[in-house]
């Protein structure tokens, strides 16, 4: 038995009343967000996720390397065979073509897998969420601070697949420099659209329809050419997907040939996040505290 | 002013205060009404079969799960206005452990002292003090899952006091452990109990709410059947003794002996006797010429009580 100083439960005096006043720098979401949802300490969170991360750095490098190969089999590669091809502003290389069509992609996969089986895990198998909750900390702070780790990790992938397409010159403008923020925007929207459909999913089984949902955008979203091999109905489909929205905007940022429907498809995805946030804090909400 | 001062006394002393409370799940009625006052300093058992409402009950109190109806007060205060307020005051130890299993023994208790809104260093400071309290010091940057189960209960119980409680909520704290481990948690919780912290526990060990509960209340299908200290339970509820005959089975002489106990129950193997006096009710059963196998005199626990309240049927 050790002494009974040392086992006597230790009280200290700074605890004795945790802080549970919010950050002023959150005040906008305090308004919109009923006041027991959100404790304004979402980066606690991330503050976690940083540290089982640095337990699991192999993992975390891994999802770098994904994009790169894509474009050595296929910008190198297969550009072998197929030169040039109609871009924004007329024939270009393939490689150039299709390197930021694979940094839209990356984006979108990374953000919409860690969103999804992150979230189904530590909710369903981990319940880390429910010890969460029984302290002040509300579901909005579990859905910001998750969306914003994500956004984290994907911005380091981005930034470092950018450096890759500068150092091999498949970039020629200096639009290029946004390129980085509009992949954080586009994984935030499909980051927070992830974790709204996790919170639908009942078992492991239902990532297959996020499979189903993401290869084939992948695979058909103007990734690998340009729209104008669809026939016209099919191009109206294409249109609807947020892949494609992604790609263009990529696209028109590394090649510098950038107009104002640049706009468009960045209102685009500041729709799909807002509503996923929204739809992804409401139903954690209601499945957690019942 | 000296009145006002008073008034104060008596709202703070009170931390939990329950009238009507209900919790129903769809069409499923898991609290019909209760009606719970625990004071300051207090260590109060929920004592019920499964499926009792200790749990629901338990995450009302915990403000995670809301009210149906009735009145719920928590450190005086209404949880679906004041949820997380409350909650920063609060230590909850859920029946089944919640670790985060992705982090080290030592960065379960940082990570969830900031959740609190310590400081990083408050944390690391805290975390090494509720380690030795856990008597876990020596596993500080060992992974969670391979703990046993007492080491992973005593984390849960230490992350339940990073920030200091006022009240300790702790579901089945004890359920699956050795008795080793069961005995190390109850010191520990006897330790919270001495330094001030009031302790609400909900149990279906008689043994354990005997230990470590200065009142209980005895809750069955949604309802609380009996309320008070474990002795007056079993004085209201029970006789002094219990004279136990064990026969072999299908051999009971039941109807020789109904007359000699102010109660009977009649078991599979064993006639339980309810007597003020079991040694000259045994006398009796012997003057009789009724020859049981074995017999035993005990004095009547907690866990009679129970059976007699919430009934020998199995619940699932």
């Amino acid at each position: 038995m050790t002494r009974e100083s040392s086992t006597q439960a230790p009280r200290t005096a700074d605890t004795a009343n945790p802080p549970v006043a919010p950050r002023s720098s959150n005040g906008l979401l305090f308004r919109i967000v009923p006041p027991g949802l959100y404790a304004g300490r979402s980066h606690v969170l991330v503050e976690r996720s940083y540290l089982v991360s640095k337990r699991a750095w192999m993992s975390v490098l891994s999802g770098f390397f994904e994009p790169l190969f894509f474009l050595f089999s296929l910008g190198f590669g297969f550009g072998q065979l197929v030169t040039t091809v109609e871009g924004p502003g007329g024939p270009m290389p393939y490689a150039a073509f299709v390197a930021p069509a694979l940094l839209a992609a990356s984006a979108m996969n990374g953000a919409v897998f860690e969103a999804t089986f992150n979230l189904f895990f530590k909710f369903k198998y981990a319940k880390v969420y429910d010890a969460v909750l029984a302290t002040p900390m509300g579901p909005v702070d579990i859905a910001l601070g998750e969306v914003t780790w994500c956004l984290i990790r994907g911005g380091l992938y981005s930034g470092g697949f950018i450096v890759v397409m500068l150092g091999f010159g498949l970039i020629s403008s200096p639009w290029a420099l946004l390129a980085l923020p509009v992949c954080l925007l586009v994984a935030l929207a499909f980051a927070a659209a992830g974790m709204a459909a996790a919170t639908f999913m009942r078992s492991w089984h239902d990532f297959d329809l996020v499979q189903l949902a993401v290869m084939p955008m992948f695979l058909f979203s103007t990734t690998f050419y340009p729209l104008s091999v669809y026939p016209g109905w099919l191009q109206t489909v294409v249109q609807w997907t947020p892949l494609y929205h992604a790609i263009e905007l990529m696209r028109a940022l590394t090649t510098g040939y950038v107009g104002w429907g640049a706009l468009g498809h960045v209102a685009y995805f500041v729709v799909m996040a807002a509503i996923g946030v929204v739809v992804a804090a409401r139903r954690l909400g209601k499945l957690l505290l019942t | 002013m000296s009145d006002a001062a008073a008034n104060v006394m008596v709202v703070t002393s009170t931390l939990v205060h329950a009238k009507g409370l209900t919790k129903h799940f769809g069409s499923f009625e898991a609290v019909r009404g209760i009606d719970v006052e625990v004071g300051k300093g207090e260590a109060f058992g929920f004592l019920g079969p499964n499926g009792a409402g200790k749990s629901s009950t338990m995450r009302m109190v915990a403000c995670v799960s809301p009210r149906t109806g009735g009145e719920l007060r928590v450190l005086g205060m209404d949880p679906d206005v004041d949820g997380p307020s409350i909650r920063a005051r609060l230590g909850v130890v859920p029946q089944q452990d919640n670790l985060d299993t992705e982090l080290t023994v030592r960065q379960n208790l940082q990570v969830y002292g900031r959740y609190f809104g310590l400081s990083r260093s408050a944390v690391r400071e805290r975390a090494v003090e509720l380690m030795e309290f856990a008597q876990l010091t020596d596993r500080a940057d060992a992974e969670v899952e391979p703990l046993s189960g007492g080491m992973k209960r005593r984390l849960t119980i230490a992350r339940s006091l990073v920030n200091d409680p006022e009240l300790l909520l702790l579901d089945e704290p004890t359920t699956g452990l050795d008795p080793q481990a069961r005995h190390l948690l109850w010191d520990r919780l006897f330790r919270l109990k001495q330094s001030g912290v009031t302790l609400i526990i909900t149990t279906h060990y008689m043994d354990e709410a005997e230990q470590l509960c200065d009142r209980l209340v005895v809750m069955d299908g949604g309802r609380i059947a009996a309320e008070g200290s474990p002795s007056e339970l079993i004085r209201r509820h029970s006789t002094r003794e219990v004279l136990e005959l064990r026969f072999p089975p299908g051999e009971q002489s039941a109807a020789e002996v109904r007359d000699l106990a102010e109660r009977v129950e009649v078991l599979p193997d064993r006639v339980l006797l309810y007597t003020g006096d079991g040694e000259a009710a045994l006398s009796a059963v012997h003057a009789r010429g009724v020859r049981p196998v074995s017999t035993l005199v005990r004095r009547s626990t907690l866990e009679d009580v129970f059976l007699r309240l919430t009934g020998r049927t199995l619940v699932d």
